[in-house]
């Protein structure tokens, strides 16, 4: 059977690629720390030895959009052609091109279904920041295949945090009986507390540093019961209008495991939101 | 209200550079040219298989004729469509996240909670 060999949760901060590549009177303050955070986050993967990434994100509206929204879509392509012309103009981000592991999606799709997860699939599917981000900060030779599965954390009706959950733990169920010997990771981003197009945008720091700090301890702890008690979709509008993004972690969290601490934690204050970097290896212990 | 329509007109608006300048330059003739045209395609369909019943209410069109964020956010636009829109318009007015700044302080009379969003 397959390994799963590191889960991984991160936020994915769009602005990153820009400041670790920016030089001169373009280079902000706070880049060097920014890459020397992210490259000790990076060898957390690489000591992992990875063959294959899942990659657990959410589209920003760019090829889905609301005369047909899926809640959980697998791509099954053999290629993803990645990034978009409004990242490109507002973020700088580049184009890129991604090889799928088609045989998982298939299994992940099969088996999803089968285990109860009624997942929409998309056999052409150009993938955004929320994946991309991780690539560049995590693997920047993007030379592993992978299956991306998106969640709708973006336009309501969403699904409950415990749906996220869930499948977070068929996730892992699925990839530790595929039938191969391949070693996979899984990779899955969000958000902490986060304002976007409201009052509270582009602050000094996040916009609910109590809210960050309490999910930051429930991530790192694996204490999956008390974030489930104390986030619903109502809650996640108090700390800014696109904390949904959370519940991505809430889905890492499944991956990883109940009451399962974190291998590797950190955490970057920048303004207008935080980074957390977390990192599970499910056997203990980097191979 | 019809917030499916006003999200698809930040959005498609979004997706074209051109149709973006257009829209910096010429909210009202745009704003117009884009319900007569636009407002109906099924965006995976071909043109001959549009819809027939999509219009802004009088509020919208002003809204997006006067390039009024606030009143977007207020009648329940998707934050994130607007943001992205009016970045692309009018960040390059202004130095560093200048825009975005006066973005929120011109929302800082919303409380809590947000307008819905849900289409």
């Amino acid at each position: 059977m397959a390994e799963l060999v590191a889960v991984i949760a991160s936020t994915h901060h769009p602005f990153y690629y820009r400041a670790s590549t920016s030089t001169g009177e373009d280079r902000p303050p706070f880049a060097d720390e920014w890459v020397r955070k992210v490259e000790a986050f990076r060898e957390t993967l690489t000591k992992a030895r990875p063959d294959v990434l899942v990659m657990v994100g959410s589209d920003h509206f760019h090829q889905l959009w609301l005369d047909n929204m899926p809640q959980f879509l697998v791509g099954k392509a053999p290629f993803y052609d990645a990034n978009w012309a409004n990242e490109e103009r507002e973020f700088g981000l580049p184009r890129m091109v991604l090889k799928g592991q088609e045989d998982l999606s298939a299994y992940v799709l099969r088996e999803g279904l089968d285990a109860g997860f009624d997942l929409a699939f998309s056999n052409e599917l150009r993938i955004d920041h929320s994946i991309t981000c991780p690539i560049i900060t995590l693997r920047p030779e993007a030379d592993l295949p992978i299956v991306p599965v998106y969640t709708n954390i973006f336009a309501p009706p969403l699904p409950q945090p415990k749906r996220f959950v869930q499948l977070g733990r068929t996730i892992r169920e699925l990839i530790e009986s595929w039938p191969s010997d391949q070693r996979v990771a899984v990779i899955g981003t969000g958000h902490l507390s986060l304002e976007l197009g409201g009052p509270r945008q582009f602050g000094p720091h996040g916009p609910d540093p109590e809210f960050d700090r309490k999910a930051v301890e429930w991530i790192a702890g694996g204490d999956i019961e008390q974030c489930l008690a104390e986030v619903s979709l109502e809650s996640l509008h108090l700390p800014g209008n696109a904390t949904h993004g959370f519940m991505d972690f809430m889905l890492m969290m499944g991956v990883a495991g109940d009451g399962r601490k974190a291998d590797y934690v950190d955490t970057y204050d920048l303004f207008h939101t935080m980074e957390a970097y977390f990192t599970w290896y499910p056997e203990g212990g980097a191979r | 209200m019809s917030k499916y329509l006003l999200d698809k007109f930040l959005y498609t608006v979004d997706r074209d550079q051109d149709l973006v300048e257009r829209y910096r330059e010429d909210p009202v003739g745009t704003v117009e040219w884009w319900e007569a045209e636009y407002a109906n395609r099924i965006l995976n369909c071909v043109d001959d298989e549009r819809s027939t019943w999509l219009a802004f209410e009088e509020a919208e069109r002003e809204a997006l004729r006067t390039h009024d964020y606030p009143a977007l956010f207020a009648m329940g636009a998707h934050p994130f469509l607007t943001l992205t829109l009016f970045i692309a318009m009018f960040e390059r007015d202004h130095e560093g996240l200048g825009f975005q700044l006066e973005y929120a302080r011109r929302l800082a009379h919303v409380e809590m909670p947000y307008p819905d969003i849900s289409t």
